[in-house]
């Protein structure tokens, strides 16, 4: 029997980890002497107190609807992908190397290529752990936390030799053409007669990673190929027996973890930044975890959660204008409790929860 | 004799790299050798880092700031314990959420108490580790090839430096001679032999945990305090994973990881001192490659092309008791 | 029983070890139900019974794995507690487990010591335990290089170490859990050897296992369990290995099945020489030969681990093989290279596997999604090329829900949340229509309640009859006598011999499954 009704997987245990780790966040407000409440009032009025708060919450949110999709991809299939930073770097190289490389006429011609570029370098940055693991048996960890730092390194070792622009001291290629301008939310907007922020980041490819979050969603519980990741990641002696290749799923979820990871440099490269730079993920990949984690790796559940980190990164951010006693990596620490408390503390809520279930039913 | 000299210099600055991450490498060590992974020694260093800095500005001692880096190392150590062994949860995903908890912590705390960005006041005099010369150092230094191995190789570095270098044979010693170590060394194996044996797998790896916090706490605490004057935000540098990458290369031995650590060490003196290597004229190595090298030998020992890293059997699973 | 000495002193005369009344359940299952034993200093005692009738239970019980619900534990006459591992090694209690506990990168002596060191030191911990082992080693036949790595050592070896174990730590009763199952026939002569000396020094040993002949061969006093009761205990010398078979499998009501004679037609499945070596290097099957035909049930018996399970490994596919095997005259690939369940499939071999919640269902899936686990090719789930046809699944799990009455028979609900018997419903329901040619099937009514029991039956019968081969696993005799048409009995990974059911009776499979062959018949 299961031990609770799905409600409560699904909603009551993240709220309540959500929760425990909002108020360990509080209390680190306060032993700084600052007012939590305050703290979380200017977050929330910062991320969406503006079009331009409402454009930046989004704009992060995107590039964390794609990591989170890439970490929630390989969960699937019991693989824990912490290589989403080095594979969204990579992808970037793509993306850049894709729209450097012609002149491109439009952007509803260049996004095709330039996606197809981000998804291919990211994959093929995914490939070789998955590799290295199925055959192998390499530890996928280890392996993609290597591989982060190596594509750190390569990142850095393009950027200052062959892409490099070398009208500039700085480690950078040089802009894209225009024709590759990705149309941001306030031109996207106008036309309808809506005033969105000229300022904020937000652009199409917010929208083109809800289609990947669909996309995710029909993979995993509508493709053949999906139902074989979900049930080699539930039971690999009962996938075995199926005749379900353990080294195929590996392979192909990671291929696809990592195209989903290489999908954030369209939004940051190619939308926000025009031009390839050195340091553009930021930590993404990692949120990326989190999100997954908050969203039990669906992807209606890692929208909702992208959507709170990203108003969490853009509140942080006005906070520091607000209350300058409190830097903008409070962020960090409330994303830090929310992966701890629902990644690795997860049974301190959910055994005793369960307990409280169980008893209400035999009471009953 | 100038190439001579340059070589003592470089060697010299691999072992002040390479001290780091030997003490991180032995904190992994103990850890992952009881069957708890670990990729929070990052953030343990570096929560570390910033406390013995804290301690030390405050107190004008550089040794207080080693304590406090301890006990901040050793807290969050216990957290990884509490998710890992009490609550077995996935070690990975708690030593993440130790990192990210380092990395806000830090600057929070840091901008909250001195406004200078995350950093922490620059320390001075005794709140910092010195060289320390060894006995007939200058007299020596006059003397061939000798004089500049030991005046300037082997002397003038700090305390916590040949701390760190005794604490490789300290560790060999209490892992393969003492009843502590073959303990810690069959619970990260087989954790039902232990049990069966009437020992506590929870006890041993919580003791195992405390080693790990203190030995980060040190890692941390030689960063701020005597490798630079004070704390910088993010100054661990991925440090902690190139000792986890160590480890691995290492065998999860502690004479190897010696070894491991003066390697990377190396390497890393070597992209500071000369970034690009020019090969007799043909090519460059670029210093980005010298900085990824450990990370790349890292996956080909993984890969077990190169002699195949086992890890301990144990690792990453948390022990629950069968019939 | 034994009721001396209730004010718990020490006596020369009590019995080395006692248990009365020893009760355990989880959940709603017994597993252990009012249990008394006693067994005497310097005898081997014992315990016999068919997997699941609660021995390991019991083991784990005076090991101090778990606590009982009831019941009392005397050792030397003197009522003892063991809430954990240290309790019971302090009462003298040694057990070497069926998977033993051994450090595999250790050596011999770092094993030994473990737990019992003298001192934070380890020298004088190595040094003592070398001298002892050294004595131990001559009195007892327990040569074991004491440098050795464990890693590095037969399983028969491995088996000493626990054995030395035990004794280094002073044990005077020493359990000993399926010790043989991993061993050679010499292995376990050795062993035996052993078990006797041990005896004679005054140690009491607890035998368990389900194998008649070693019980017959070593015990003085043997207990028989069956569903979580200690339903007799003899002296070996008065009983007899068909007196043991039977108390062992009970007189059970027969559930009888309505069958036809088999009308059997050609060959559907045959199997030459079949060879299987596991990771380890054991080799599970030794060259088997057989064959199935169509509208026949052939049925397996033997006691489980007898390389069954590693048989229907290599037809579902999953496991490599040496030998040959051909499905209605063409050959199959065993070298895994090009086989796998889903060509086993496409050649119509169906599997209902011997573990469902292992392998055959994915306990957090839906009732549905299981449906189509193994077939999730199949065009007919396939609303185009890119998407399955969900609905469509759903519409055929209701049909196949209500022809294998089901219950629930809900569609959505996740496999965990059926019962033992309906679970098995739905793996049979998914097997069975898709009309193989043959069918594999290991242990269909496990863990199965009475009522499902008779409608499987009757379902495996049902396709025989349409003319398939069905090939039947299972250790319950009565299951294979009253399905079976032909029956082959296992031991050690070869074939004991054929019999007829009609023309033998469970005290003669009894036997073979103990590996004591009949007229010379053994394969």
């Amino acid at each position: 029997m299961s031990k609770m009704p799905k409600w409560a997987d699904l909603f009551l245990i993240p709220a309540i980890n959500l929760v425990l780790a909002f108020l360990a966040a509080g209390l680190v407000v306060l032993a700084i002497g600052q007012n939590p409440i305050d703290a979380i009032y200017f977050m929330i009025k910062g991320s969406l107190g503006s079009t331009s708060g409402i454009g930046y919450t989004l704009y992060y949110a995107t590039n964390y609807i794609f990591t989170g999709l890439a970490v929630a991809v390989a969960f699937h299939a019991r693989l824990f992908n912490i290589g989403g930073e080095g594979q969204a770097a990579v992808g970037g190289i793509g993306a850049a190397v894709v729209l450097l490389a012609v002149d491109w006429p439009h952007w509803t011609v260049a996004l095709p290529f330039a996606v197809l570029g981000a998804a291919a370098f990211g994959a093929a940055w995914a490939f070789i752990p998955a590799y290295l693991q199925a055959k192998r048996g390499s530890h996928i960890v280890i392996t993609t936390i290597m591989f982060n730092f190596i594509a750190a390194a390569l990142l850095g070792f393009l950027l200052n030799g062959i892409l490099k622009n070398p009208a500039t001291q700085n480690a950078e290629t040089r802009n894209f053409s225009p024709g590759s301008h990705l149309p941001t939310a306030h031109e996207m907007l106008a036309p309808f007669g809506i005033e969105f922020s000229r300022s904020a980041p937000l652009n199409f490819s917010f929208l083109l990673a809800l289609a990947c979050a669909v996309l995710v969603w029909l993979l995993i519980w509508r493709t053949r190929l999906g139902y074989q990741i979900r049930a080699y990641g539930h039971n690999e002696g009962a996938a075995r027996y199926a005749g379900i290749s353990a080294v195929k799923i590996t392979i192909l979820a990671m291929l696809i973890s990592g195209g989903l990871a290489g999908m954030l440099s369209i939004n940051v490269v190619m939308g926000e930044q025009e031009r390839l730079i050195k340091e553009f993920v930021e930590g993404a990949g990692f949120v990326g975890i989190a999100v997954a984690l908050m969203g039990r790796s669906h992807p209606f559940g890692i929208v909702l959660a992208a959507l709170l980190f990203g108003m969490l990164t853009q509140g942080g951010f006005e906070l520091l204008f607000e209350m300058p006693a409190i830097s903008r990596e409070m962020v960090l620490v409330i994303q830090a409790l929310i992966i701890l408390f629902t990644g690795a503390l997860d049974h301190m809520v959910r055994d005793p929860v369960e307990r409280i279930f169980i008893r209400m039913r035999k009471a009953a | 004799m100038d190439g001579f000299l340059q070589l003592i210099f470089t060697f010299d600055s691999s072992i002040r790299l390479s001290v780091v991450l030997l003490l991180a490498c032995l904190a992994g060590l103990f850890s992952e050798r009881s069957g708890i992974v670990d990729i929070g020694l990052e953030g343990k260093m570096l929560i570390a880092a910033f406390f013995a800095a804290v301690a030390a500005y405050h107190s004008g001692s550089a040794w207080v700031g080693v304590l406090a880096g301890c006990a901040a190392s050793l807290s969050f150590s216990m957290i990884h314990g509490l998710a890992s062994i009490t609550y077995r949860g996935n070690q990975l995903i708690s030593g993440v959420a130790i990192n990210f908890l380092a990395s806000g912590l830090t600057v929070v705390i840091g901008n909250a108490w001195y406004q200078k960005g995350g950093q922490t006041p620059t320390l001075a005099g005794n709140a910092r580790f010195t060289g320390i010369d060894l006995p007939f150092a200058r007299a020596l230094s006059d003397v061939p090839v000798v004089g500049p191995i030991y005046s300037d190789l082997i002397s003038g570095h700090n305390a916590l430096v040949y701390l760190a270098f005794a604490l490789v044979p300290l560790s060999w010693w209490v892992l393969y001679r003492t009843r502590f170590g073959l303990r810690l060394r069959a619970v990260g194996e087989n954790p039902a032999s232990v049990d069966t044996a009437g020992i506590s797998v929870v006890r041993l790896r919580f003791q195992a945990l405390i080693i790990t916090g203190i030995l980060c706490g040190l890692a941390g605490a030689y960063l701020s305090t005597a490798q630079a004057a004070g704390f910088g935000r993010e100054m661990t540098a991925g440090r902690g994973y190139i000792a986890l990458a160590a480890l691995i290369f290492a065998k999860w031995r502690p004479w190897y990881a010696l070894g491991a650590c003066l390697l990377f060490g190396l390497l890393e003196a070597i992209s500071n001192l000369f970034p690009n290597i020019n090969v007799f004229g043909l090519f460059t190595i670029p210093v980005q490659f010298t900085q990824a090298l450990p990370y790349i030998l890292t996956v080909v020992i993984l890969a077990g092309f190169v002699g195949k890293a086992i890890p301990p059997r144990a690792g990453g699973e948390p022990y629950v008791k069968e019939r | 029983m034994n009721t001396q000495n209730p004010k718990g002193r020490q006596d020369a005369a009590a019995p080395a070890i006692e248990l009365r009344g020893i009760s355990k359940a989880f959940g709603p299952v017994q597993a252990n139900k009012d249990i008394s034993i006693s067994v005497q200093k310097g005898t081997i005692h014992g315990i016999i019974g068919e997997n699941g009738a609660g021995k390991s239970t019991l083991m784990s019980i005076l090991y101090g794995f778990y606590k009982a619900d009831a019941g009392e534990i005397f050792i030397k006459g003197q009522k003892t507690e063991i809430p954990d591992s240290q309790a019971a090694i302090a009462a003298g209690i040694g057990m070497v487990f069926q998977h033993f506990k051994l450090v595999e990168n250790f050596t011999v002596l770092e094993n030994v010591i473990l737990g019992v060191e003298d001192g934070p030191m380890l020298k004088t911990s190595l040094d003592k335990a070398r001298r002892t082992l050294t004595t131990l080693a001559k009195e007892y036949e327990l040569n074991v290089d004491p440098d050795a790595l464990i890693e590095d050592l037969s399983v028969g070896h491995q088996q000493r170490v626990e054995i030395l174990k035990a004794l280094y730590r002073q044990a005077e009763i020493l359990i000993l859990d399926e010790p043989t199952g991993v061993l050679t026939p010499a292995e376990a002569d050795h062993l035996f050897r052993i078990l006797d000396g041990l005896k004679n020094e005054g140690k009491t040993i607890i035998l368990i296992t389900h194998k008649l002949r070693e019980i017959m061969e070593i015990t003085d006093t043997v207990s028989v369990m069956r569903r979580g009761e200690m339903t007799s205990t003899v002296k070996t010398s008065d009983t007899s290995p068909e007196d043991l078979a039977e108390r062992m499998v009970g007189r059970k009501v027969l559930l009888r099945v309505d069958k036809k004679p088999a009308t059997p037609g050609q060959i559907v499945l045959q199997v030459k020489n079949l060879r299987v070596v596991d990771e380890d290097k054991v080799e599970r099957l030794r060259g088997i030969s057989f064959d199935v035909k169509a509208g026949e049930i052939l049925g397996i018996a033997g006691v489980s681990g007898n390389g069954q399970s590693e048989l229907l490994e290599v037809l579902g596919g999953y496991q490599t093989a040496a030998g040959n095997i051909a499905v209605n005259g063409q050959d199959i690939d065993l070298t895994g290279h090009h086989s796998d369940g889903q060509s086993r499939r496409a050649r119509g071999i169906a599997h209902v596997p011997e573990d469902r919640q292992a392998e055959g269902l994915i306990m957090d899936f839906m009732a549905w999604e299981n449906v189509v686990f193994g077939y999730h090719h199949a065009p007919e789930y396939q609303k185009n090329r890119w998407l399955m046809d969900n609905s469509a699944v759903r519409t055929d799990t209701e049909a196949k829900m209500e022809r294998f009455d089901v219950r629930p028979p809900n569609p959505r609900l996740q496999a965990k949340n059926f019962s033992g018997g309906n679970q098995q419903k739905i793996v049979l329901a998914r097997e069975i229509e898709r009309d193989p040619d043959l069918l594999l099937v290991g242990q269909p009514t496990r863990g199965v309640d009475i009522g499902a029991i008779e409608f499987i039956h009757q379902r495996i019968i049902e396709l025989r009859d349409s003319g398939k081969a069905v090939l039947l696993v299972s250790v319950e005799l009565e299951e294979i006598l009253s399905l079976s048409d032909r029956i082959i009995v296992m031991f050690d990974g070869r074939i004991m011999g054929e019999r007829d059911p009609a023309k033998t009776n469970e005290r003669e499979l009894g036997l073979l499954m103990a590996g004591v062959s009949g007229e010379g018949e053994a394969a």
